[in-house]
């Protein structure tokens, strides 16, 4: 049953399942692979299973069934310290009572290696991360953020081919964790390493990824690139999960030449483009995002489908003007405009009308 | 206490009376009202004058016929501030089913382990061990206290319990013995007659007495000195009604400790829930009582401190 | 504050105010806090630090000597060098005074048994020699004085001396003598004119006319009956000594006095590390008598193995503990906890039925034919009882602080060190064990400082072979009731501990103990 791809698949997750009470499914039927070189993040809520996924790869949990494999080896069986792979902790798990350099030089202690070396690679791995001249430090010596990066140059110190991360950045502030998801995708890199990431923070996946596995409910929802994956949602719960998105509620009344009309719950009828509806009468969410939504009538074609909307809130953002709007009877409704020249600044209280590119506009699952 | 009224609070510490009524004196403050004690502790709290002197005739009934208190008790009032309640003696008990077909006679059967192998337990302490050893090696009784007295008699009895050292379990409370006779973890072992007596009579263990070389030693009350005129009188009231005549006979209907009262004897009658006769179970019976010792007081009150030492580094060896 | 703001710029360029109002507002702040832990401080001063600085002190004491025999230590210390040791008779006529008021007081037995310790017989002495002083008749002195002057006689005479400051200086023995019976007078009840003049007060004022010859005293009684005691008739106190007891001229007896006057001792420490103190100098006490030293050194030694049976045990059910699921781990909780709520007499009797030679292990033994009727083993009443009846009653005293380290230690340290290659024995040893030293540290130090002061469960079980020192001093408390002696052996033991404590923090460092997060 193996193909080329498959063979070519460097980290493999095969029909994998994960219980832990024997009743309920922690893991349902998860069937992923990655090639080598490839950062992949694991993104979902808490409980959605990528953290168990990740455990099961490190081999700190085992798979109640399917199998898990690594460069084409089953690895079920293989124990966490006979894998080889690298790992980032949520918080960092650096040993406290060992200073930096001997954190780093453990595991080239573990594989027998000669004082000069350990001494290279050690210092090698400290200026990779910037953090050159702290390795006499003793861990709780270090701010958040240089144990982060320890962190990270001990789960690269001794070569491995892959890496795994656990929601590294989480305890850091906003500044420092945007600064550090630059610095991990340029190691990333730069090692030509393979990664898989697990964070809940989206803005993260999407900034560092290659690809990215939704994550819901036990299963993969979606696995995409970013661009993709935030342009076409396939589902609802992508559609909510990446980015921020309106929704509105609806039943298709027609599908023809790759659009599907709906008629909203208030009567009012809107182009969409199917994404996951089949057939007329069944029920759908329709999902628009806030900065795809216009009410210049100008720039939206002819025969373009528009909808009344009162303007219930305006915030100035800087960059971006935010506009909450009464739309089919959804309060929340949001529009994003650019704060560019001549841009309209909308009142409280004022009628308009709103439209959208049909491509804009995906019917999904209900 | 219905006939009296007063209310007794039992405080199980009596046996660190002297510790703890000279911590109450040093304090300011004595909590106790009457206080059981041996006689070695009652002449140590008078001495110190932690204890009150009694006028035995003013304050203790008369025998019931008419006989003062001082002279029903006789020479048992070792103290000015005694008042002698019991007989007790400390002596052996041995398990009939261990011993085999010789039954020990004499004290000198503790010595004798090739007749009697196993186990046997002693007080942890030198009184009357030493006094045993030393019979037991040879010494007549009336010179015990002369050869204890020299350092060479005390080397000569440790060196008499040396030989059996390895067979001895120490014990620390008066409990201890039978528990270990009942158990079968012993062949013989000292303790009061009186614990024996609830082995044999009331549990009905294999065990027998030994009597032979038994000390007597005595039981009663002090009042500790310095109480206030109004608790003075209760206690004296109490002292009046529990040391009567009929009221020492009647403990005896529980134990097998004798009444410190001549006049009591007559009147000690059968176990209040065997009904069997107590009078020959009593150490001061003529068939237990043909080899005995009395708790020689002034020898050990000036020899314990010097002797104690030598038995505890002799122990600790 | 608002001075500070209000005066200006110029004071708050000067920065004085500022740096005073601060210290005022810490300085209620401590004072707040202070008031906070007052009633824990009144607490732990009255019921620890007080009994400790009563210990300490109690066990270099020996003011009842010299408080007992006044006069006849004040004589005793003016000796020379090569003054006799048993003394003249002037010394046994103060002792003649001293004793009669012991007596009278009550203090000469207590007194007796203090120097028992140290001289044995002496206890015996002074009770026998107490009843005796009382009956000798020392009648002349009073005559004679009474001869001299009817005065005397008058207790107003005596109550007028009283007054006088000169007169105590110049007659000291001769006041004390009267105020002792001046007290037991009114202690009685009795008005003083009414009674009548103990002799004993004579002798002493005999004692003081003819020791020193210028009294500097301007009152003529004095004068006239310093000048006419020259001529007296006396009583040969010594020999009627002699015949209360002949020990009176035994020397060791006025040795033993004499070593043991002053109103501080080094003597109960001495006992304690089995040296004692006599006339001549230290010396180290006769083998047959020593044996604190091999206690303490047991103590300790079976302390130290005790603690280290408890960090064996314990040691894996609290890591167990740490790394099961909640409603089992209190599950196991209960069960380190379970000895806890069962007295320690039950719980150390409960080893007895276990490990006696017909108890449950041997019978067990005997029945699997493991070992036969003869060969039961000997598993109670020594050292191996004493261990494991201890283990088993300090190992919560291990398990609970070494629970609340190890409980904080994250598991991912030890996935941390998997995932770096280590195996499940490396990751242990190189990191979890490391970090949870702290608890192991606080742990020992909490069962080795129970258990050498542990007193119950060595007296139970332990034999000769398994008992600790502090059976020794519960001995001195309350039957021998030297307790200067318990309390030197108490001080000692506490500075062991704070030795240990201190080489502990040397070793170790305190900062790595740890009773939780």
């Amino acid at each position: 049953m193996a193909n080329t791809a498959e063979e070519r698949a460097f980290v493999e997750f095969e029909r994998v399942q994960k219980s832990y009470d024997g009743e309920t499914l922690v893991v349902k039927d998860l069937n992923l692979s990655m090639p080598k070189g490839e950062f992949l993040t694991m993104l979902g809520p808490s409980g959605s299973g990528k953290t168990t996924c990740l455990m099961m790869l490190a081999g700190f949990e085992t798979a109640t069934h399917g199998d898990i494999r690594l460069d084409g080896k089953e690895i079920n069986n293989i124990p966490p310290h006979k894998r080889g792979i690298g790992m980032v902790f949520q918080n960092y798990a650096l040993f406290p009572h060992m200073t930096v350099n001997e954190n780093l030089a453990f595991p080239l202690e573990i594989r027998k290696l000669g004082k000069a070396d350990r001494e290279a690679k050690v210092r090698r791995a400290l200026e990779m991360v910037q953090m050159g001249e702290f390795g006499a430090r003793r861990i709780a010596q270090l701010s958040g953020g240089q144990q982060q990066r320890i962190a990270l140059a001990r789960a690269l110190v001794f070569d491995p081919s892959l890496v795994l991360m656990d929601e590294p950045l989480g305890a850091l502030d906003k500044q420092l964790r945007e600064h550090m998801q630059f610095e991990i995708k340029r190691i990333a890199d730069d090692l030509d390493i393979t990664v898989v990431y697990v964070t809940h923070d989206q803005t993260e996946a999407l900034t560092m990824s290659d690809r990215v596995a939704v994550f819901d409910d036990g299963r993969i929802q979606q696995l995409a690139p970013p661009d993709q994956l935030y342009e076409e949602p396939e589902n609802s719960f992508v559609a909510q999960f990446i980015g921020e998105n309106n929704t509105l509620e609806g039943v298709v009344q027609e599908i023809r030449d790759g659009l599907a009309l709906v008629r909203l719950d208030n009567g009012e009828v809107i182009d969409t483009t199917p994404v996951n509806v089949s057939e007329v009468g069944e029920r759908t969410k329709v999902s628009i995002r806030p900065e795809r939504v216009e009410f210049d009538k100008e720039r939206l074609g002819s025969e373009a489908h528009t909808l009344k909307a009162e303007v219930l809130e305006f915030i100035y953002m800087g960059d971006i003007f935010r506009t909450r709007l009464r739309v089919a009877g959804n309060e929340d409704f949001i529009v994003k405009t650019r704060n560019a020249v001549n841009q309209t600044r909308l009142e409280p209280g004022q009628q308009i009308e709103i439209g959208w590119l049909p491509e804009d506009c995906r019917a999904l699952d209900a | 206490m219905e006939k009296t009224g007063i209310k007794v609070i039992n405080d199980e510490s009596s046996a660190e009376a002297v510790a703890k009524l000279r911590a109450m004196d040093e304090a300011g403050n004595v909590t106790w009202d009457l206080v059981d004690v041996v006689a070695a502790d009652a002449i140590r709290l008078c001495d110190e004058g932690l204890a009150m002197e009694i006028d035995h005739d003013e304050v203790l009934a008369k025998a019931p016929d008419g006989t003062p208190a001082s002279k029903d008790f006789g020479d048992l009032i070792v103290s000015q501030c005694f008042i002698p309640q019991i007989v007790y003696s400390t002596t052996f008990g041995y398990r009939t089913d261990l011993v085999g077909d010789k039954k020990p006679t004499s004290v000198c059967a503790v010595f004798d382990t090739k007749t009697w192998p196993g186990k046997r337990s002693l007080e942890k302490r030198p009184i009357n061990n030493m006094e045993w050893a030393l019979i037991c090696d040879g010494v007549a009784k009336d010179e015990v206290y002369d050869v204890l007295a020299t350092p060479e008699g005390q080397e000569r009895a440790l060196k008499k319990l040396d030989t059996i050292k390895d067979d001895v379990i120490w014990w620390s409370a008066g409990a201890d013995t039978p528990q270990l006779l009942a158990d079968g973890e012993i062949v013989m072992g000292s303790t009061y007659n009186g614990r024996l007596f609830s082995v044999i009579e009331e549990q009905k263990q294999p065990v027998a007495m030994l009597w032979d070389a038994q000390v007597f030693d005595l039981d009663g009350w002090i009042v500790p000195a310095g109480l206030s005129p109004e608790r003075k009188a209760r206690v004296m009231d109490y002292l009046k009604f529990a040391t009567d005549t009929q009221r020492l006979a009647d403990q005896a209907k529980y134990i097998s400790y004798g009444p410190a009262r001549k006049s009591s004897a007559p009147l000690v009658g059968k176990h209040a829930d065997l009904g069997i006769d107590m009078a020959p179970h009593m150490p001061t019976d003529p068939n237990n009582a043909k080899n005995t010792f009395l708790y020689n007081y002034e020898f050990w009150a000036d020899y314990r401190d010097d002797i104690d030492a030598k038995f505890q580094a002799w122990l600790a060896k | 504050m608002s001075e500070t703001i209000g005066s200006g710029p110029v004071l708050a360029a000067d920065g004085t105010p500022l740096k005073r109002s601060l210290q005022r507002s810490l300085r209620l702040q401590k004072l707040r806090a202070l008031l906070l832990i007052a009633p824990l401080l009144a607490f732990i001063l009255i019921t620890f630090i007080a009994p400790i600085a009563d210990m300490l002190f109690r066990s270099v004491e020996n003011e009842i000597v010299s408080e007992t025999l006044p006069q006849t230590v004040k004589l005793l210390d003016a000796d020379g060098p090569s003054a006799p040791i048993v003394p003249g008779n002037e010394t046994f006529s103060a002792l003649y005074v001293d004793l009669y008021v012991a007596v009278k007081n009550k203090e000469h037995t207590r007194l007796g048994s203090r120097l028992n310790y140290e001289q044995t017989g002496v206890s015996s002495l002074f009770r026998k020699s107490g009843r005796r002083v009382r009956r000798l008749d020392v009648e002349i002195y009073k005559n004679q004085f009474l001869d001299v002057d009817p005065a005397w006689g008058e207790v107003t005479t005596w109550l007028t001396l009283m007054e006088d400051a000169k007169v105590h200086k110049a007659l000291p023995q001769t006041m004390w003598a009267f105020s002792a019976w001046l007290d037991d007078v009114i202690e009685d009840g009795d008005k003083p004119e009414e009674e009548k003049l103990e002799d004993y007060i004579f002798v002493a004022l005999y004692n003081d006319l003819s020791a020193v010859s210028d009294k500097a005293v301007s009152r003529d009684l004095i004068n006239k009956t310093a000048s006419a005691v020259g001529g007296f008739e006396t009583v040969d106190f010594k020999s009627a000594f002699a015949k209360f007891d002949k020990d009176w001229h035994n020397e060791d007896v006025w040795k033993t006095l004499r070593v043991y006057s002053p109103p501080y001792t080094e003597g109960y420490f001495l006992n304690a590390v089995d040296l004692q103190k006599e006339f001549e100098g230290y010396s180290v006490r006769p083998e047959n008598e020593r044996i604190y030293g091999t206690l303490f050194m047991r103590t300790l030694f079976m302390s130290l193995i005790i603690t280290g049976c408890a960090i064996l045990l314990g040691y894996p059910i609290a890591w167990l503990m740490s790394n099961r699921p909640m409603r089992e781990a209190n599950l196991l909780m209960i069960m380190v906890l379970l000895p806890f709520w069962t007295s320690l007499l039950v719980r150390t009797s409960a080893w007895k039925v276990m490990l006696q030679q017909q108890g449950v292990i041997n019978d067990t033994l005997v029945w699997l034919n493991i070992i036969d009727e003869a060969g039961r083993l000997v598993l109670i009443n020594n050292q191996f009882g004493t261990i494991v009846a201890m283990t088993h009653i300090l190992l919560p005293f291990m398990v609970l602080p070494l629970y609340s380290v190890m409980r904080t230690i994250p598991v991912s340290y030890t996935r941390a060190a998997k995932s770096l290659g280590a195996t499940n024995w490396t990751a242990f040893w190189r990191v979890y064990f490391p970090l949870s030293v702290p608890g192991i540290g606080a742990g020992s130090i909490l069962v080795f400082i129970l258990s050498i002061g542990y007193y119950i469960t060595p007296e139970i079980v332990g034999g000769t072979s398994g008992t600790f020192i502090s059976n020794r001093i519960a001995y001195h408390i309350s039957s021998s009731l030297n307790w200067g002696l318990a309390a030197a052996l108490g001080s000692i033991l506490l500075l062991v501990v704070l030795l240990l404590y201190w080489v502990y923090d040397r070793i170790v460092g305190i900062d790595n103990v740890k009773l939780g997060g």
